[in-house]
């Protein structure tokens, strides 16, 4: 199979992701669409090192994950802080940084 | 003659600078004194109000004692052997260059130290009466030290930056006392007027010690003078005029003038003290102490004769339309002057007897104010002459001592103002004909004006306001005015037979070899004395002969201009004044709509465009998410269209 394939496949799932971060308005989701997004790039990276190759992608891949890892953790913990002060998962809400 | 000037400071043979020992060592004690006594009235405030103006008195005259104490000292040594030079402290080392405290006595500064702490001193006491009933008098004590000491600073300094130091301090204490009666807005804008236009002489004072430090890198007067002679014409030219410019600021010549007549608003024995021992005679001081620069430069003495003569003319014809008496004073003061800057720019043959003008001028103008100010004490503080006449028997004491004066500043012989005037006008006579036939005018001038002041204070029938009782001033008062008087009569010719003024100051200004002139000195005598009595004979048949108007006659269109100093001030406040007040009214228009405009305005942009920015802070997390796309989209198509 014709690996440029994959690319246009993660390309895909970046735009799908991307959309979805921009129209959701549900805290969950938006965060699900990140990490639709995070993978589509890890595909990328991968499709890349087979393309050229060399094994760089799928280091980069794994560093991708764990920096995803560390972000879910930290996301999810916001996420519940504020559903629980504002009985919301709403992103419109907390706009409160405004001046 | 120059040659000969110039190798005394380069051969340093003639006058032999020794260190200061023994009771030369107590030299800065001389300036010390008054200004410990300025010190102690201004900072003790009210506390010294009973004994301050006794104190004041006495350190001038201990300054007095301390100054002939030194004199008599000086005439044990030779001729040669009469400089002494203290150096105190180094005041600005910066690397090789080093501006120190130091002082230097030697003849010409010791005349100036007896003339100063003597006249100073007799106006102090005069002052403990005339201002006896001043709520203020403790300061008018503390600045009249001030001004003592300041002069005796600028006499005896040895560099030029240090004369400087004593320049300004004169400058700041006339200020004060000219304005010492600020209540009255005309005073103090009196005070400030003399104030700025002293400044302008001092910028000329300041070039000319910057234009020292650049050629010869020193402003000690051993280190200049010794340097002048190799120094390029142009250098000693530009200094000349520089120290001439300096000097008619603070002697009131032309074209610095105006300034003098309006001082007349500060009590009258400061008038004394400004006219005959501190303030203009430093000018005068200056250029004779500079004279191995003026001896080097033929234009710069040219430059110095020029101003001397317009001035001298200038005085004369201003004092002659003057109804106020201290006014007329003043203008025979610029009058007088003009004399001496005419003989110190004569050189060598004149430089001794500018000096010895300026003492016999010191006693019988001080003694004219003292006495002018007896007759304002006893006439309510009238100083309209219109207004006086017959006060010959009211006040016997200033009478007598006024005309001893009066008799000497017009040079009737044997009194003083005769032998110092006469010499000036001969060395003039010598030295160019229509110079010389231009002193002998302000002499007859002079004659004249004086007379008039003499004949409508003193003479003629009563015209005095009605609630006027002139009476004898007290003792404090008559007491330094006989004694100026005597001074008046006798100090000429304690000076000048035998020649010993001149060859008292030989060491310090040299001497010039003897011209033989086509007529005798007796016969130009004869004839300045004949033309003195002439301006007496006419001021009798106007003043004496004929009764005289309260108000003052129209005149005519001479007689119009001299009242108004030949519109001086017009001339000044149109061409300077009025210019400059729309310079800085046009540069304040520049710096309110331009420069406040240009910064406003950038702060205006900077703020309008904030407000706009702000707006993009929607507070939406998805907008942030889709700007972050929108810039990460851009960055990627800039990207690909550089590698395209």
């Amino acid at each position: 199979m014709n690996p440029e394939n994959y690319l246009y496949l993660a390309t895909i799932l970046f735009a799908i992701g991307s959309v979805g971060v921009l129209v959701r308005r549900n805290a969950i989701v938006v965060f699900m669409c990140i990490e639709l997004m995070l993978n589509a790039s890890n595909l990328a990276f991968v499709s890349f090192a087979r393309l050229n190759g060399n094994i760089d992608g799928q280091v980069v891949a794994f560093f991708v994950m764990v920096v995803a890892a560390a972000e879910v953790v930290i996301g999810l913990a916001i996420i519940v802080t504020i559903f629980r002060t504002r009985r919301s998962a709403s992103v419109d809400d907390p706009n409160l940084l405004k001046l | 003659m120059t040659a000969a000037a110039a190798a005394r400071w380069s051969e340093g043979g003639g006058q032999m600078i020794a260190e200061a020992t023994g009771v030369f060592s107590l030299t800065w004690l001389l300036i010390a004194l008054p200004l410990f006594g300025a010190a102690v009235l201004l900072l003790g405030g009210r506390r010294t109000n009973s004994f301050g103006p006794v104190l004041a008195t006495l350190l001038v005259g201990l300054s007095f004692v301390l100054g002939f104490v030194l004199f008599v000292q000086m005439l044990g040594h030779s001729a040669e052997e009469r400089a002494f030079d203290q150096s105190l402290f180094a005041w600005a080392p910066i690397g090789d260059f080093s501006v120190d405290v130091g002082f230097q006595l030697d003849p010409l500064s010791m005349a100036f130290v007896l003339l100063v702490t003597f006249v100073g001193g007799l106006v102090h006491v005069y002052s403990l009466g005339y201002m006896a009933d001043d709520p203020d008098k403790r300061r008018f004590f503390a600045y009249l030290n001030l001004f003592v000491a300041s002069m005796l600073l600028l006499v005896l300094a040895s560099s030029y930056v240090l004369v400087y130091v004593g320049w300004e301090g004169v400058g700041l204490a006339s200020y004060l006392l000219i304005g010492f009666w600020n209540a009255k807005p005309e005073y103090a804008t009196a005070a400030k007027k003399a104030f700025v236009m002293n400044r302008v002489g001092d910028i000329g004072m300041s070039l000319a010690i910057m234009l020292m430090v650049t050629t010869f890198g020193t402003t000690a007067f051993s280190g200049v003078f010794a340097g002048a002679s190799e120094a390029s014409s142009g250098v000693l030219l530009a200094l000349g005029l520089l120290l001439l410019l300096a000097a008619t600021g603070k002697s009131a010549q032309m074209p610095l003038q105006a300034w003098l007549g309006d001082a007349m608003a500060g009590p009258t024995p400061v008038s004394a003290l400004i006219h005959a021992a501190t303030m203009v005679t430093a000018g005068v001081y200056l250029i004779v102490r500079s004279n191995p620069i003026f001896d080097l430069s033929d234009g710069a003495r040219l430059a110095v004769v020029l101003v001397g003569v317009l001035t001298l003319l200038f005085g004369a014809f201003v004092g002659t339309a003057k109804d106020d008496i201290k006014k007329a004073l003043a203008a025979s003061t610029m009058s007088q002057i003009g004399y001496m800057v005419l003989a110190a720019g004569l050189g060598p043959a004149g430089y001794a007897f500018a000096i010895l003008h300026l003492m016999t001028h010191g006693f019988f103008k001080a003694g004219l104010f003292l006495g002018a100010g007896s007759v304002m004490h006893g006439m309510d503080d009238d100083v309209n002459m219109r207004r006086y006449g017959a006060l010959r028997k009211a006040m016997p004491i200033t009478f007598v001592t006024f005309g001893a004066g009066y008799l000497a500043i017009i040079g009737i012989p044997p009194f003083a103002g005769f032998f110092s005037k006469d010499k000036i006008i001969e060395a003039a006579l010598t030295d160019n004909i229509w110079v010389g036939l231009a002193a002998i005018l302000g002499a007859g001038i002079t004659a004249f004006y004086m007379s008039r002041v003499m004949f409508m204070t003193f003479f003629g029938e009563k015209r005095w306001a009605k609630d006027a009782h002139p009476h004898e001033s007290p003792g404090s008062m008559t007491i330094p005015m006989v004694l100026l008087a005597v001074g008046s009569v006798v100090l000429g010719a304690a000076l000048v037979i035998g020649g010993r003024f001149v060859s008292w100051l030989e060491p310090v200004v040299g001497s010039a070899e003897e011209h033989e002139f086509a007529i005798p000195p007796l016969a130009i005598t004869a004839i300045i004395v004949t033309v003195s009595l002439v301006g007496v004979a006419i001021a009798y048949a106007m003043y004496l002969r004929r009764p005289i108007p309260l108000e003052a006659p129209t005149g005519s269109v001479l007689t119009r201009a001299a009242r108004e100093d030949f519109y001086q001030d017009a001339f000044n406040e149109s061409l300077f004044m009025l210019p400059g007040q729309y310079l800085t009214r046009f540069l304040v228009f520049f710096d309110n709509r331009v420069v406040d405009g240009f910064v406003n305005g950038s702060a205006a942009m900077v703020g309008g465009g904030s407000a706009r920015l702000r707006r993009w802070q929607t507070g939406f997390v998805r907008s942030y998410a889709l700007s972050m796309l929108a810039g990460a989209v851009l960055v990627v198509g800039a990207l690909v269209l550089v590698r395209l």
